[in-house]
């Protein structure tokens, strides 16, 4: 007698892999920092705003680690509503690299134009706090002779969680083609303190906030969908690789309302000449 | 035959820096005791690759340029001793026609002749590519003898349509050259770019199946963001990579071609022989030429 033949099950449909190597992400993205500061601008000294999460934490690794911890120039920039524990956790960044460090409280700066706003919303006073931080990077740069640096990953900048020409304006942003979940794993390997990789992310900007109760979805489950949605399926493609349609449609709709916030501003296009339209030249040209 | 790969890193719309550059490297080879008998350059390798519109007052007429690489070399001491032959990714003017190109120049000590041009077939025009909004394409793909044996160019995009490798062999290259500009991605596989991953498979499976020697040249270092993947190789005609420059900065690549190699390859596999003897029956089949030649072009489902 003879027996069945043995049969191997293709594994379909699959998601794509978000696994990334961590030495070569890092290396990659320290050259990208040197080249883009040191040998295309001739600027020597970065200014991150650590703001105590996982993001600007791994900002802050990679300047250290391309440019060194003395010329890495970390913000701390509290409101008074900020959570004590965020300025915890950027401490234990600041401790790890030795990197050199300021902590300005904007409290002062937000409530100064609020007393004239008394009535604004928590979204109001997010995006004046979010705004405010930029002014001090910037400043700061200034006064350092360096550049701010961004810390945005490309799930916020793809679900618009962010305040638009606030978080998204700093001339140069290295994790803003990595996925959230890409972020951790770059995280671990360059040895960001546990305490950070492992919290719940948030923007901190109102008490027991967490980007993923404001999303309403998890990181995870976001980076997978998004992660089609970029390779261009349909939903019910993306359902089928083990999401809700529910999920897949909270998802696109961020995307879908969000473009205008990855542009920069409209402009009236009135001649043969309009700049970006017809008069190309590259950023860094 | 004794090659250099030059993997250049130019900064941006600052071309007399970049001959610099060139000048000074050329310098540092035309020192060493024995003499180079060629030295190959990336795609785009004087002016960097992503210019859009700026790639008008970045191109070069081929005869201008020519010259003022022969002079570049006649200036570095020590290279008076014999020829050298050189390849070089550019932008081309051509009479107000633009061309992604690269040249092949044969440099003598006091003259110097172009062999050949080629003009970019396959210019990529999707996702971050933008080429043939600024560029017109090149019309053919040609061997041309040099005086080492018989060679083709092709540039990046060119070398990822295995039709044109083939074709080149088929037009009895022995040796290919591939200046290249590949913006990096794909971090998944340790060590090495999926992007960089890629081109290794495509050169390596090139050069076994028709038994010829690939010299890839990678331009190197980020351009807005995007950072061109280097990576310069030298394949051989069994498939071995015997040489492979790093992703980031700029690097010189020393190798040894003995086109012996070349025959002892193909003796070994000849694939290229087989499909000599086959092509007529795959090119004039009537299916083929009816698809390629009507509308029915369109692949079908």
């Amino acid at each position: 007698m003879t027996s069945a033949l043995p049969v191997i099950d293709a594994t379909v449909p699959r998601l794509p892999s978000l696994e990334i190597d961590g030495p070569l992400a890092a290396a990659w993205l320290e050259e990208f920092l040197r080249d883009e500061l040191v040998v295309r601008r001739g600027i020597h000294n970065a200014v991150v705003g650590l703001s105590g999460g996982v993001d600007s934490a791994v900002t802050a690794f990679l300047c250290a680690r391309a440019l060194g911890p003395e010329h890495t120039y970390a913000i701390r920039m509290p409101y008074r509503s900020s959570s004590p524990d965020s300025l915890a956790d950027a401490q234990r960044v600041i401790d790890a690299l030795g990197c050199r460090a300021t902590t300005i409280d904007i409290s002062p700066a937000v409530d100064g134009y609020l007393q004239y706003e008394p009535e604004a919303d928590a979204r109001r006073r997010g995006n004046i706090m979010a705004r405010t931080r930029m002014i001090v990077l910037f400043d700061q740069s200034q006064k350092l002779g360096a550049l701010p640096i961004g810390t945005g990953n490309k799930t916020e900048r793809l679900m618009g969680y962010f305040t638009w020409h606030a978080d998204d304006s700093p001339p140069l942003n290295p994790l803003g083609d990595l996925f959230k979940t890409q972020v951790w794993t770059l995280a671990r390997y360059l040895g960001v303190p546990r305490e950070i990789v492992d919290k719940a992310p948030s923007a901190d900007l109102e008490a027991n906030q967490t980007d993923e109760g404001d999303m309403g979805i998890t990181y995870a489950k976001a980076d997978g969908i998004l992660s089609l949605i970029l390779l261009g399926y349909d939903d019910a493609r993306i359902a089928a690789r083990g999401f809700s349609l529910e999920e897949v449609a909270l998802v696109r709709k961020r995307v879908d309302g969000t473009h205008w916030k990855r542009h920069l501003p409209t402009t009236a296009m009135l001649s043969n000449t309009a700049i970006n339209e017809f008069y190309l030249r590259p950023v860094d040209y | 035959m004794k090659l250099a790969i030059l993997q250049t890193k130019p900064r941006k719309g600052d071309v007399s820096s970049n001959f610099a550059q060139l000048g000074a490297a050329f310098a540092q080879l035309a020192a060493e005791e024995r003499p180079y008998d060629a030295i190959v350059l990336p795609e785009a390798a004087l002016t960097g690759y992503f210019l859009e519109g700026a790639v008008y007052e970045s191109s070069f007429e081929a005869s201008v340029l020519a010259q003022r690489v022969a002079d570049l070399w006649h200036a570095a001491p020590g290279s008076g001793r014999g020829p050298v032959d050189i390849v070089l990714g550019f932008y081309e003017n051509a009479a107000g026609t633009y061309y992604n190109s690269a040249l092949y120049l044969s440099v003598g000590p006091a003259s110097h002749e172009i062999v050949h041009v080629h003009r970019k077939m396959f210019l990529p025009t999707y996702g971050v590519f933008d080429e043939e909004r600024f560029l017109s394409r090149g019309r053919r793909l040609q061997a041309f003898d040099t005086r080492f044996g018989r060679a083709a160019i092709l540039i990046c995009e060119d070398a990822w349509h295995a039709l044109l490798p083939t074709i080149a062999a088929i037009k009895g290259a022995q040796l290919l050259f591939v200046p290249s500009a590949s913006p990096g991605r794909g971090l998944s596989r340790a060590g090495r770019l999926e992007s960089v991953e890629h081109w290794r498979e495509l050169l390596r499976s090139y050069a076994v199946e028709h038994g010829i020697y690939i010299v890839y040249a990678g331009l190197a270092g980020f351009e807005g963001g995007k950072g061109m993947t280097g990576s310069s190789m030298l394949v051989a005609p069994s498939g071995e990579i015997v040489a492979a420059a790093p992703a980031l900065g700029a690097h010189v690549i020393r190798a040894e071609l003995d086109f012996g190699e070349v025959e002892l390859a193909r003796a070994g596999l000849p694939l290229l022989g087989d499909l000599n003897a086959v092509l007529p029956d795959l090119l004039f089949d009537e299916e083929l030429v009816d698809r390629v030649t009507s509308r029915s072009a369109q692949p079908s489902l």
